[in-house]
């Protein structure tokens, strides 16, 4: 059972490498799932191929996502999760910008992708070009910052609150009674499934 | 004389309006009587979960999902247990799938009999959100004698399920399943061929099925729009591939078939349940794994290793080992799926939701132009949104 999926897998990765092959960066297989590492240059041209591709056609585009590494250069990966029903395939896409890079819309092909890029603009700040109407989506009126960036603070930066004397509602800085606590529980030994990993050897001879 | 152009009105909808499900605010541009452009303001329910989570362990960011789509809480969690049972490579018992399945099920139900009268509301029908919140209620009873909450139940680990149910449950679920398709059949005779009910509601915010793809559907209004498509066959997890059930598929892709898919799915939710009933095995319910599921109450009296796992697993919680996936279940709204980055620790390094409803109200527009502005009602209600899932 395992060797057939696993084969199946195998001639998925190599029909996609056919079909964008020279722009494929990187990829792997992530539990049964293919990841391809695109450049951003041209990830609106790879979604067009894959979108109109006859034998693997990724009709729907799930989700658009982004991971901030604020250490790394360059900082963001966005994500494309792709859906092909016709074939029952599903194909991560990834691309690495930087911050203030613009990447290009994909809205044009995906419809989809329309509110899934305004929120990673209003999340992350990554700036997608061409798209028809690129505003803040989950946020407040007037918010200023980029919330899922790791430099973002857990608390946020402004509170509300209706002040009667005003007569309307305020913004001011978050005050806390008392300072958020986030403890650090992460032992520093190795625990769990790097130790798991090490016995597997010596649980199988046991059984 | 000459013509004049007339300048369109711009129409707030919301954001407390009641039949805006929850706190939604619509701008509408106006052509008279006609929408001419439809603008979803959201975030007006945005909590942050997805910051959150980052900052809480695997099993403290399980309740979240239960604050999603507050209306099926369960399923949002199965999408989490998935998820992070993948990442550490856990099996769950064959009675801890079965217990999946069965109260994934009694949520599909729980969320299509709120979704359609609520819907039957919106559209004019007074009597079957009465009729339907009785029914919610037993469901409801049954939720709280698996996990003892109503709502944020929280009983859907990581490895299985948290305790195993009471005897009695099963038999009360097999009766109560015989009587509920008559409440399905009376519902029909209100709504199904009622004059008003489809006045309202046919060929009302067509979606054709090459649309519905494009914009991202999933769940009942895919399938309303004629594409053959349920994650539960398709790519089935837990013990879904062993359930008989049929997927019922809409043909014109209107509000009325998006209806006639959900009372469908309904009667099919049915049969799974009584086969999860009918088949539930005995034994474990969630898996044995000591590095990641807390031990019983009774081996933390007497054993030292049970209070230290206990002890470790609820403060520093389970390390996942550094790889990504994405996840998805069949929510009784569409897909809903995690994109999951572990970067090795305890807490998860980035968590996106993907809620079936974000993409059904990015469609408004492309749903409601041309129709009339009580229109917009009717496309919303069938839509069956909820903002907890949407603005997360």
């Amino acid at each position: 059972m395992e060797n057939s999926l696993n084969e199946e897998t195998s001639n998925f990765c190599s029909i996609i490498k056919n079909i964008i092959g020279k722009d494929v960066v990187d990829s792997k297989i992530d539990f049964e799932q293919f990841q391809v590492m695109v450049p951003a240059k041209r990830i609106y041209d790879v979604l067009t191929i894959l979108h109109s591709n006859s034998s693997f056609c990724f009709d729907q585009l799930m989700d658009i996502t982004a991971i901030d590494y604020p250490d790394l250069s360059p900082r963001f990966e966005i994500v494309y999760l792709l859906l092909s029903t016709s074939t029952n395939k599903r194909l991560i896409v990834k691309i690495k910008v930087d911050e203030g890079e613009l990447v290009r819309s994909c809205e044009n092909i995906y419809k989809s992708a329309n509110w899934s890029e305004r929120e990673i603009w209003d999340m992350f700040g990554i700036f997608f070009s061409g798209h028809p109407d690129l505003r803040r989506l989950l946020t407040d009126y007037g918010f200023e910052g980029h919330p899922l960036r790791k430099d973002f603070p857990l608390t946020g930066r402004v509170q509300v609150k209706y002040d009667v004397d005003q007569n309307r509602v305020v913004y001011e800085p978050v005050k806390l009674i008392q300072e958020y606590r986030d403890f650090d529980f992460l032992s520093p030994w190795e625990t769990s499934f790097s130790e798991n990993e090490n016995n597997k050897d010596s649980e199988s001879d046991q059984n | 004389m000459s013509e004049t152009e007339i300048k369109p009105i711009t129409m707030n909808f919301g954001p407390q309006h009641p039949a805006a499900h929850g706190v939604l605010r619509l701008v509408f541009e106006m052509d008279g009587e006609v929408i001419k452009r439809a603008d979803p303001h959201i975030g007006l329910l945005h909590r942050g979960t997805e910051k959150l989570i980052e900052s809480k362990t695997y099993l403290q960011a399980l309740p979240y999902f239960d604050r999603l789509d507050y209306v099926s809480p369960m399923n949002q969690e199965h999408a989490w247990a998935l998820s992070v049972e993948r990442l550490l490579n856990v099996q769950v018992p064959r009675r801890g799938q079965y217990i999946r399945v069965l109260f994934c099920e009694l949520g599909r139900i729980l969320n299509h009999i709120l979704n359609l009268t609520a819907f039957a509301i919106d559209v004019g029908a007074m009597t079957p959100l009465l009729w339907g919140f009785e029914e919610r209620e037993i469901l409801l009873s049954f939720y709280e004698r698996a996990s003892g909450a109503r709502f944020h139940a929280a009983y859907f680990r990581p490895g299985g399920v948290h305790q195993d149910i009471p005897e009695e449950l099963l038999e009360d679920i097999l009766k109560w399943l015989k009587e509920f398709p008559s409440f399905i059949n009376d519902l029909e005779t209100l709504l199904t061929a009622n004059r008003i009910f489809k006045q309202r509601t046919v060929d009302i915010g067509v979606v054709s099925k090459e649309d519905a793809l494009n914009l991202g559907f999933s769940g009942p209004p895919l399938r309303a729009s004629g594409h053959i498509w349920d994650l539960r066959k398709e790519q089935p997890y837990d013990v879904y591939s062993e359930m008989n059930f049929d997927i019922p598929v809409g043909k014109t892709g209107d509000c009325y078939a998006r209806y006639l898919v959900r009372v469908e799915e309904m009667r099919q939710s049915c049969r799974i349940i009584e086969q999860c009933i009918k088949e539930m095995p005995k034994g474990k319910v969630i898996s044995n794994d000591a590095k990641m599921v807390p031990p019983s109450r009774k081996d933390m009296k007497g054993s030292m290793e049970a209070l230290i796992h206990h002890f470790k697993l609820y403060t520093e919680g389970v390390r996942v080992p550094d790889a990504e996936t994405y996840t998805a279940v069949e929510a009784p709204k569409g897909e809903f799926g995690v994109f999951l980055v572990s970067d090795g620790s305890n807490k998860p390094y980035r968590a996106k939701l993907r809620a079936p409803g974000f993409q059904f109200l990015a469609a408004t527009e492309h749903m409601c132009k041309g129709h009339m502005l009580a229109d917009s009602v009717a496309v919303i209600g069938s839509m069956d949104l909820v903002f907890g899932e949407i603005d997360r």
